[in-house]
C-alpha cells in the first residue's frame, strides 16, 4: 500500500517553500531563497521518484493490473451523503507519472533559475511563486474529487497569472497575464458548469464513483441524463463537452489558444515549466482522468476532442513556421504538440488494444515535457546571451554556446521525431493510434509532423548557424554550471525517455499494453521529418534570399500565418465590436439610466419632500402653538361632528 | 338678581381661554406669554369648578383637580421664569423672536 505521508509531503513541501519565502523571503532569506526552494523541491522529487518506483514495481500491480489507491481522503465539505467535496490523493499510473514529470521539470527550472534569475530584485518572490505553482500542479494531479481538481485548477491559473506578470512594470507582461487569466477563466466557466451537470447526473463529485456510475449504461443516472436533452444533445454530452472546454482553455486548444503565445512575456524558465511542460497539459490530464466517461458514455464528445486536437496541431504548426520571436515559435510548437496529445485521446477507445491512443497520449505528454522544457531552457540561455527574443538578432551562436547548441539540437531531433530520440517513439504510437481509428486525423498528423521538423530546424539553424554573429560586448558565456546542469539532464531525458516501455505502465484499464513497433509504418513520418529538416537546412543554413522569396511567393498564406490567421483580430472584433456594442453598451445604458435613475429618483424625492417640510420647524414658538392649536381644533371638530 | 348658571360660567371660561390663546399667539414678550398661559390654565380651573358644582354637586373631584392645577401652574411659572432669566442672560432680551436660534 502507498505511504500516505510520503505522498502528501510531495505537494506540501513546495507549499511550505511558498509560505516560507512568501512571508519571510524578502527580509530574512534574501539571498538564500533560491537554495531553500530548490532544496525543498529536490526532496519532493526524490520522494516522487521513490513513490513511482514503489508504485510501478512493488505494490501497484495486482494480478497484472495497475490499481488505483486512495491513501488519504478527507471530507472537506459534505452536502449530502455521497455528495461531498473531498481533499484526497488518488495514486494511479497517470497521477504517479505526472508526479514525476512535474517535480522533475520543476526541479530543473528551480536549478536553472538560480542562474537565470540571479540579481533579480524580486528573486524570493519568484521562488515563492514557483513553489505555489508546483504545489497546485501536484495537488491537481493527485486530486480524487472533481471539485478538488477544480480548486487546484484555479490555483495553477493564479500562479500562472502571477508568473506571466512577474515583470509587472512591463505593460506587455501585464496585458499578457490578464489575457491568460481571462481566457482560461472563461473556459473554466464551462468546466464548472460541466462539473455541475456531471455531478448532477451521477449524484457524486468523487471521480471513481462518478466514473462507475456514468459508465454503466443500465444505471438510472445514465438513463435519466441521456433522456433529458438540450439543443439536440443529451445532458451528459453537454456536461462532458463543457468539461472539455475547460481543459481546452487550459491546454491552449484552438480557438482558446490565444493566451499562450502572449504568456511568453513571463520569465523564460517559467515558460518552460508552466507553459510547456506542466500546466498546459492539465487539460489533457483532465480528459485522461475522465477518459472512461468520454470513451464509453459520450463517444461523440471524444470525437470533438480528437478534431479540436488535430485542428490545433496543424494550425499551430503552420503559424510556428512564420514567427520570428523564438519563444513564440516554441509556444505554437507547444500548442501543436498538445494538439497531438488531445487527438491521441480522441482516437482512443477504452480497454485493451483500442486504448493505444490513451497510452500514446500519456507517453507523448511525458516525452514532450522533457524536450520542450529543454527547448525553452535552451532558448532562455540564448536569450540570456543575446538579450533579444528575435531570431533576426541571432545567428552563428554555435561557437559561443556549445552546450546549449548540442542540447538544443537533441531536443530538436526529439521533437522532429527522428529515431532514436524520445519524440520518435511517442509520436509513432500516436500516429499508429490515429491510423487505426481515423484516417483523416492521421493525414493531418502526418503533415503536422513534417511541419514540426521544418519549423524546429528553421529555429535551430537561425539561432546557431545562418549569418555570422555580431561580436557581443559582454562575453558572459552560457551562464555557468547551474544553467548547464538542467540542460544536460533534460537532454539525457529527451534522448532516452523513448526507450521506456510505456505501454506496460500506463493504459486505459491498467493492463499492460504491448508496444507495437512496425518498421514499415514509421517510414512515412520519419521521411517527412527528414524532408522538413532538409528544407530548413537548405533555406536557413546560410544567410540568403531564399526564405524571403519563398515567403513572397506564398503571398496570402504566408501573410495570414504570420498574422496568426487573424484569430486575435477576430476575438477583438467579437469582443470590442459585437459584444461591446450589442450587449455591453445597452447594458451600460440600462444601468446608467434605469437602475441608477430609480435610485436617484428615490433620493431626489426624499430630498424635495424634506426641503418642503423643513420650513415647519422654524424655531418660532408661537408658530408651533398655532400648529398645535389647529390640530386640537381639527380633532375637536372631528370628535364632535364626525366620530360621535 | 339672577343666579349665574353653568352657561354663564362656561362663557366666561371660554372667553378667558381664547383671550389667553390670543395673547400667547400674538405677544412677543415671554413674560406676557407666560401670563397668557396662566389665563388658559385658569379657564380650565373655572371649567372644573363649574362642572363639579352643577353636574356632581356632592363630589369633590373637580375641586381637587383644580388644586392640583394651581400647584402645577405655580411650579410651571417658577420653571418658566428661570428659563426666561437664563434666556435674558444669554440673549440680553426676552423677546420670543430672539429665541428662534434655540432650534439648533
Amino acid at each position: 500500500m502507498p505511504n500516505a505521508t510520503i505522498i502528501a509531503l510531495i505537494p506540501l513541501l513546495p507549499l511550505a517553500g511558498f509560505l516560507l519565502l512568501g512571508l519571510f523571503g524578502r527580509k530574512i532569506f534574501k539571498n538564500s531563497s533560491g537554495l531553500i526552494g530548490t532544496a525543498l523541491l529536490l526532496t519532493s522529487t526524490i520522494l516522487a521518484l521513490y513513490t513511482a518506483y514503489e508504485y510501478f514495481f512493488v505494490y501497484g500491480k495486482v494480478d497484472g493490473v495497475y490499481q488505483q489507491f486512495i491513501p488519504l481522503k478527507l471530507t472537506w465539505l459534505e452536502f449530502s451523503p455521497g455528495l461531498s467535496i473531498d481533499m484526497g490523493m488518488a495514486v494511479d499510473s497517470i497521477s504517479v507519472m505526472m508526479l514525476v514529470v512535474v517535480t522533475f521539470i520543476s526541479l530543473m527550472v528551480h536549478i536553472y533559475s538560480l542562474g537565470y534569475m540571479k540579481g533579480e530584485e524580486r528573486f524570493p518572490t519568484y521562488y515563492a511563486f514557483l513553489g505555489l505553482f508546483t504545489f497546485s500542479m501536484l495537488g491537481l494531479v493527485l486530486s480524487c474529487n472533481i471539485f478538488q481538481i477544480y480548486i487546484f485548477w484555479e490555483l495553477v491559473g493564479v500562479s500562472s497569472f502571477l508568473l506571466i506578470g512577474f515583470y509587472y512594470d512591463k505593460p506587455s507582461a501585464v496585458a499578457a497575464s490578464k489575457k491568460a487569466f481571462i481566457v482560461t477563466r472563461f473556459a473554466d466557466l464551462g468546466f464548472l458548469i460541466g462539473i455541475l451537470i456531471l455531478s448532477n447526473s451521477s449524484g457524486t463529485l468523487d471521480f471513481n464513483t462518478m466514473i462507475a456510475t456514468l459508465t454503466s449504461p443500465d444505471s438510472d443516472a445514465v438513463k435519466t441524463a441521456t433522456a433529458s436533452s438540450f439543443l439536440g444533445a443529451s445532458a451528459l454530452t453537454w456536461g462532458a463537452a463543457l468539461v472539455f472546454i475547460g481543459g481546452a482553455g487550459k491546454s491552449a486548444m484552438f480557438p482558446l489558444h490565444i493566451w499562450l503565445p502572449d504568456a511568453m512575456e513571463g520569465p523564460t524558465p517559467v515558460s518552460a515549466l508552466i507553459h510547456a511542460a506542466t500546466m498546459v497539459v492539465a487539460g489533457v490530464y483532465l480528459v485522461a482522468r475522465l477518459f472512461p466517461v468520454f470513451a464509453i458514455t459520450v463517444p461523440a464528445v471524444l470525437e470533438i476532442v480528437g478534431w479540436v486536437g488535430a485542428v490545433s496541431a496543424i494550425i499551430a504548426a503552420i503559424i510556428a513556421c512564420t514567427q520570428t520571436d523564438i519563444k513564440r515559435v516554441l509556444a505554437y510548437s507547444t500548442m501543436s504538440q498538445i494538439g497531438y496529445m488531445m487527438f491521441a485521446l480522441g482516437v482512443s477507445k477504452y480497454g485493451g488494444e483500442g486504448g493505444l491512443g490513451y497510452t500514446a497520449s500519456m507517453f507523448h505528454l511525458f516525452t514532450h515535457a522533457m524536450f520542450k522544457a529543454l527547448l525553452f531552457l535552451g532558448a532562455g540561455a540564448v536569450i540570456h546571451y543575446v538579450h533579444s527574443n528575435d531570431m533576426n538578432d541571432m545567428g552563428g551562436l554555435r561557437k559561443y554556446l556549445p552546450v546549449t547548441h548540442i542540447t538544443f539540437l537533441i531536443a530538436c531531433l526529439a521533437i522532429a521525431g527522428v529515431p532514436p530520440f524520445a519524440g520518435f517513439f511517442s509520436k509513432e504510437e500516436i500516429l499508429l493510434a490515429a491510423y487505426q481509428n481515423n484516417m483523416a486525423i492521421y493525414w493531418i498528423a502526418l503533415i503536422t509532423s513534417g511541419l514540426t521538423a521544418f519549423y524546429m530546424f528553421r529555429l535551430y539553424f537561425s539561432i546557431f548557424w545562418n549569418k555570422q554573429p555580431e561580436v557581443h560586448g559582454d562575453k558572459h558565456g552560457e551562464g555557468g554550471f547551474v544553467m548547464m546542469l538542467p540542460l544536460v539532464l533534460l537532454a539525457v531525458g529527451a534522448a532516452a525517455a523513448g526507450f521506456i516501455p510505456f505501454g506496460e505502465f500506463v493504459s486505459t484499464d491498467g493492463k499492460a499494453l504491448e508496444s507495437h513497433f512496425h518498421l514499415r509504418f514509421s517510414v512515412a513520418p520519419v521521411a517527412l521529418g527528414l524532408a522538413g529538416i532538409l528544407t530548413a537546412l537548405w533555406l536557413y543554413k546560410k544567410q540568403n534570399e531564399k526564405p524571403v522569396r519563398l515567403a513572397s511567393s506564398l503571398g496570402g498564406l504566408y501573410k495570414a500565418a504570420y498574422h496568426k490567421f487573424y484569430i486575435d483580430e477576430i476575438y477583438l472584433f467579437i469582443t470590442r465590436k459585437v459584444l461591446f456594442n450589442l450587449i455591453g453598451k445597452p447594458a451600460a445604458w440600462f444601468d446608467r439610466n434605469v437602475v441608477d435613475g430609480l435610485i436617484n429618483l428615490t433620493g431626489n424625492t426624499t430630498q424635495a419632500v424634506s426641503e418642503g417640510i423643513k420650513k415647519i420647524q422654524s424655531g418660532k414658538v408661537q408658530q408651533y402653538a398655532i400648529y398645535f392649536l389647529s390640530g386640537v381644533i381639527i380633532l375637536a371638530v372631528l370628535f364632535i361632528y364626525v366620530w360621535r | 338678581m339672577m343666579e349665574p348658571g353653568l352657561y354663564h360660567i362656561l362663557f366666561i371660561s371660554a372667553a378667558l381661554f381664547f383671550i389667553g390663546v390670543y395673547g400667547f399667539l400674538t405677544r412677543r414678550n415671554l413674560i406676557t406669554m407666560l401670563m397668557s398661559i396662566e389665563l388658559i390654565l385658569n379657564s380650565v380651573n373655572l371649567n372644573f369648578i363649574a362642572f363639579n358644582k352643577y353636574l356632581w354637586p356632592g363630589k369633590l373631584d373637580g375641586l381637587f383637580f383644580t388644586l392640583f392645577i394651581i400647584a402645577i401652574a405655580a411650579a410651571e411659572a417658577a420653571v418658566a421664569i428661570a428659563i426666561i432669566i437664563n434666556l435674558y442672560r444669554s440673549h440680553q432680551s426676552i423677546d420670543v423672536e430672539n429665541a428662534e436660534d434655540l432650534k439648533y
